[in-house]
């Protein structure tokens, strides 16, 4: 810093411990209510404290569920969610890594058109054509099955366009070295460039599993056996169920655990988590 | 080991551009041509057309007896040596002088024994196991040079190779290069926008001009005989005086050319020389220092040795044979006796 | 450009499709049928379609629920947009005066950008509940009877919350990258000149964190008008009396839940105007990189 003030250090130092808290307070919230029974809810407001229930209020929820709300126990939804952000991930990588390959060391046909077919889906978020987007996946006889939960999210421009940024980065030479050693194309690839961007994948691996993880309302609308649920898109139909009966902190235990992964993700991995979210927008 | 031909070569972009024309270069086995020019004149173009990196709009690039025009760059045998050196940055400094041999199917034994061989020529087995990040400059350079040389290729090809180096290391660089095409006597085609490496490494040097041939000649053939004006003043440093042969028509040996070249050291002080200078600088280099100055209008340098104090006028003589005439529009060399 | 390239034409398209198929498959067929249900009209039973012109875009034009729903994006993209950037840039400012404890208070900042925006929903949904919430409970402390479930501007500022605490950590990571990237020398020049910490602020820093801001606030309203469905669905689900219906839930709440195909279609074409709109905006604009 430029002059050392103790005021102003002071003062930043207790904006952030108050930003801290407003961040941490509903989740501090959510955890309290988690490790509470059911009768500690009845005397009016939510206790700030832990309780004693947190043991079995979690084993409860994994390994059991709340049958009453029709949702199957949370551990197997949070392995649908596991397998339905794993997919994700891998899936636009794999094909987003490909095509930016195909678009930045080729020139065919057509290209432009290629091109621009995959830049329009910037602007399609799935939520804006539901509808339609539902009834191709319903005639496909995808619904309540981990393609229909997956392949329709796996198509990406920003991957895609990530990949040819990281691409137009790699200097020609390399790949002139590589045809005089006698490398065809996929050679090239797999030997020169998918090593090259080992860390761009990574980190966009990050983000696209948190986005995975969190999809909502794709997998509320196809999936109708509870066999699917995923647990962000369960803990609703939970919430809606309890809303009589009030199970709050079942519900609580259930909402920690869909946040688990995810924060554990961004945590661990902080560095890439960083890199992957300014590269995929800038 | 192959002669290389290039038979009226030319090279023409996309947008219509020419960048290289009617380029005509008989390469020997085991010669070493230096492509000399400013940037821009189409030196790498040429490099990269027989590399196979460019297409070839004009003309015949021959390996040997074979034309590859549309052979593809791995399989022209031949090698390259890049400007920025283009190591494969993932790979340690064994693997990229392995992978073009482990492309082609090389037994294993072979390539072990190849970069054995390579390492150590170049003394670089140390660094084997080091990714490139973790080399200097210099020993980058070494890589890829041993890239080049585990291949047995019939030519190697260097873009500007050593441009990426300090001075000094530019220096040594350029001794071990020359000494290791002289041991392994491969055809050699080396791109340098420096006339002194040119100079230094050439068994004959091609300067190039706008994408054509000015001179193609051994250094001292270059350097005595320019061809036109514009090797004249490419090749030498301090470059020739070059001066408008109506400004110094009373002196003897000028007839009315246009272009009258002689080189610094070809002037030297004697009390009753036909040009007198007046001295506008001096730059001390040690064993000598370059005078810098004019006479009627036209800027001249000479070089002197470094002793004693320099006058404010000097009166300078010449041998005539060391005038080089220049034609006034073409820039042509015009032999004496014509 | 690359100077170098492949020679194949095949090898290309195998490349490509993949992406081309799910491409086509799920974005451009679903969207030419949404453009082209647009266009029709389902009578009452289901049983006959018939080609209507305009008058699906001409219904929304003239719906009163259509316009308040516009209204309400309108307020809520701004009230979302505006808040959390304006938490976050403070947030930024003060990491960006740390040396030693930046990181630890980085860390403890940006975890929510994991937080599904349902399960924020539903985090905030129980803080403010009625009946056991402690937010309610602090604020009948103060005097104010909160009640999200009939009042609708309790509503609105309960999923502006939910939203915009979502947002946080996105917007500080960018801001604190901003702040970060200014040159230090200039601060110091700016200080050498007599400026202090506040007129450093105004006078330097944040004009030049432009680029950053107007990056964000494309951002952040894109955000706030596609990506808050869960935080919606997870709390209000439109209500109380369409308070907090924005676009993108009406269209999933008219398509799917009132059945009314044309008039769903008819919004997701216009959805996607808007997004195309947006997408040029930043496009044009971060392209250029905004600076004075």
């Amino acid at each position: 810093m430029i002059e050392n003030r103790p005021g102003l250090n002071l003062l930043a130092h207790l904006t952030l411990i108050l930003g801290v808290c407003i961040v941490a307070l509903p989740v501090w919230v959510a955890f309290v209510a988690s490790t509470h029974g059911p009768t500690d809810f009845m005397s009016g407001t939510i206790p700030m404290w832990p309780g004693p229930h947190l043991v079995e209020n979690y084993s409860r929820m994994l390994g059991g569920g709340l049958s009453t709300s029709g949702t199957p126990p949370v551990g197997t939804m949070m392995l649908n969610s596991l397998i339905m952000a794993l997919s994700i991930a891998v899936g636009k990588i794999a094909i987003s890594v490909l095509s930016a390959f195909a678009v930045v060391y080729f020139r065919f046909p057509l290209r432009g058109l290629a091109f621009w077919c995959i830049f329009v889906t910037l602007m399609l978020p799935v939520e804006v054509r539901i509808v339609p987007t539902f009834q191709v996946v319903a005639d496909l006889g995808m619904l309540n099955s981990y393609a229909g939960l997956s392949i329709p999210l796996i198509a990406s421009a920003t991957a895609t366009f990530l990949f040819r940024q990281v691409f137009l980065t790699i200097p020609d030479e390399l790949t002139e070295a590589a045809r005089i050693d006698g490398a065809g194309p996929m050679k090239f690839f797999r030997d020169i460039l998918l090593p090259l961007s080992r860390t761009n994948i990574a980190a966009l691996f990050v983000i696209l599993f948190i986005y995975g993880w969190n999809q909502y309302l794709w997998p509320l609308l196809i999936t109708t056996s509870s066999d699917y649920y995923t647990i962000v898109a369960g803990i609703k139909r939970m919430a809606d169920a309890v809303d009589g009966l009030p199970q709050w902190h079942l519900v609580m235990a259930t909402a920690m655990l869909a946040m688990i992964p995810p924060v554990v993700v961004v945590i661990g991995m902080q560095r890439l988590f960083v890199k992957g979210l300014v590269e995929t927008e800038k | 080991m192959a002669s290389i031909t290039l038979d009226n070569l030319g090279k023409i972009y996309a947008g219509g551009t020419r960048a290289v024309g009617g380029v005509n270069i008989d390469i020997a086995d085991g010669e070493f041509i230096v492509l000399v020019g400013p940037s821009g004149c189409g030196k790498s173009t040429l490099l990269r057309m027989v590399a196979g990196l460019e297409a070839i709009s004009e003309g015949q690039v021959r390996i040997g007896d074979r034309v590859v025009n549309e052979t593809e760059p791995a399989d022209r045998d031949i090698a390259m040596v890049f400007q920025n050196y283009a190591l494969y940055p993932h790979m340690s400094v064994r693997q990229n002088l392995a992978y073009g041999l482990k492309n082609r199917g090389t037994p294993k034994a072979e390539i072990e024994r190849r970069v054995g061989i390579a390492s150590d020529i170049l003394q670089i087995g140390p660094f084997l196991d080091r990714k490139p990040r973790a080399l200097s400059g210099g020993q980058r350079q070494r890589v890829a040079m041993g890239r080049a040389i585990v291949r047995e290729p019939a030519a190697f090809l260097f873009d500007e190779p050593l441009s990426n180096l300090d001075a000094k290391l530019r220096v040594a660089m350029r001794l071990e290069i020359k000494e290791l095409q002289k041991r392994l006597r491969t055809t050699s085609l080396y791109v340098t926008h420096d006339q002194l490496e040119a100079m230094t490494l050439a068994d004959r040097l091609v300067v190039l001009n706008g994408g054509k041939v000015e001179q193609i000649g051994t250094p001292l053939e270059v350097y005595r005989r320019p061809a036109s004006a514009f090797v004249a003043g490419f090749i030498g440093s301090p470059a020739m005086n070059l001066i408008d042969s109506r400004a110094v028509a009373h002196l003897p040996g000028i007839t009315d050319a246009g272009l009258v070249g002689i080189r610094p050291e070809d002037l030297s002080v004697s009390p009753d020389g036909p040009i007198q200078m007046q001295v506008l600088a001096v730059e001390e280099l040690g064993a000598q220092r370059l005078v810098h100055g004019q006479t009627g209008g036209e800027r001249l340098t000479i070089t002197l040795p470094s002793d004693g104090p320099i006058a404010h006028d000097l009166r300078l003589s010449y041998q005539p044979q060391a005038l080089h005439l220049f034609d006034r529009e073409t820039g042509k060399r015009l032999d004496r006796a014509a | 450009m690359k100077r170098t390239l492949f020679r194949n034409q095949l090898l290309p398209w195998l490349l490509l499709a993949p992406q081309l198929i799910i491409t086509f498959v799920f974005f451009l067929w679903p969207a030419a049928q949404a453009v082209r249900q647009s266009f029709l009209r389902e009578d009452a039973f289901g049983t006959r379609t018939s080609f209507v012109g305009f008058d699906n875009f001409k219904a929304l034009w003239s719906s009163a629920e259509y316009m308040n729903s516009l209204q309400v994006t309108a307020v809520f993209a701004i009230s979302v947009t505006v808040l959390s950037m304006g938490l976050s840039l403070l947030l930024a400012i003060a990491v960006d005066r740390m040396i030693k404890s930046a990181r630890v208070y980085s860390t403890l900042l940006v975890w929510p950008y994991a937080v599904a925006p349902a399960v924020a929903g539903i985090l905030w949904w129980f803080i403010f509940n009625p009946t056991i919430g402690i937010m309610p409970y602090v604020l009948s402390q103060l005097g104010y009877n909160w009640n999200h479930i009939s009042d609708k501007g309790d509503a609105m500022t309960l999923v502006v919350i939910a939203s915009a605490w979502k947002q946080i950590s996105y917007n500080f990571l960018f801001f604190l990258a901003g702040l970060q990237a200014i040159p230090a020398s200039l601060r110091e020049a700016a200080a050498i000149d007599g400026a202090g910490p506040v007129r450093r602020f105004f006078d330097i820093t944040f004009p030049l964190l432009s680029p950053t801001t107007f990056f964000l606030l494309v951002v952040n309203i894109v955000y706030a008008m596609f990506d808050t469905f869960g935080v919606i669905d997870a709390t209000t689900e439109g209500g109380p009396a369409q308070a907090t219906n924005i676009l993108v839930y009406k269209v999933y709440f008219d398509g799917f839940v009132g059945q009314n195909l044309g008039s769903s279609a008819a919004q997701s074409v216009v959805l996607m105007m808007l997004v195309l709109v947006l997408t040029v905006i930043q496009f044009r604009y971060v392209e250029k990189k905004v600076e004075y």
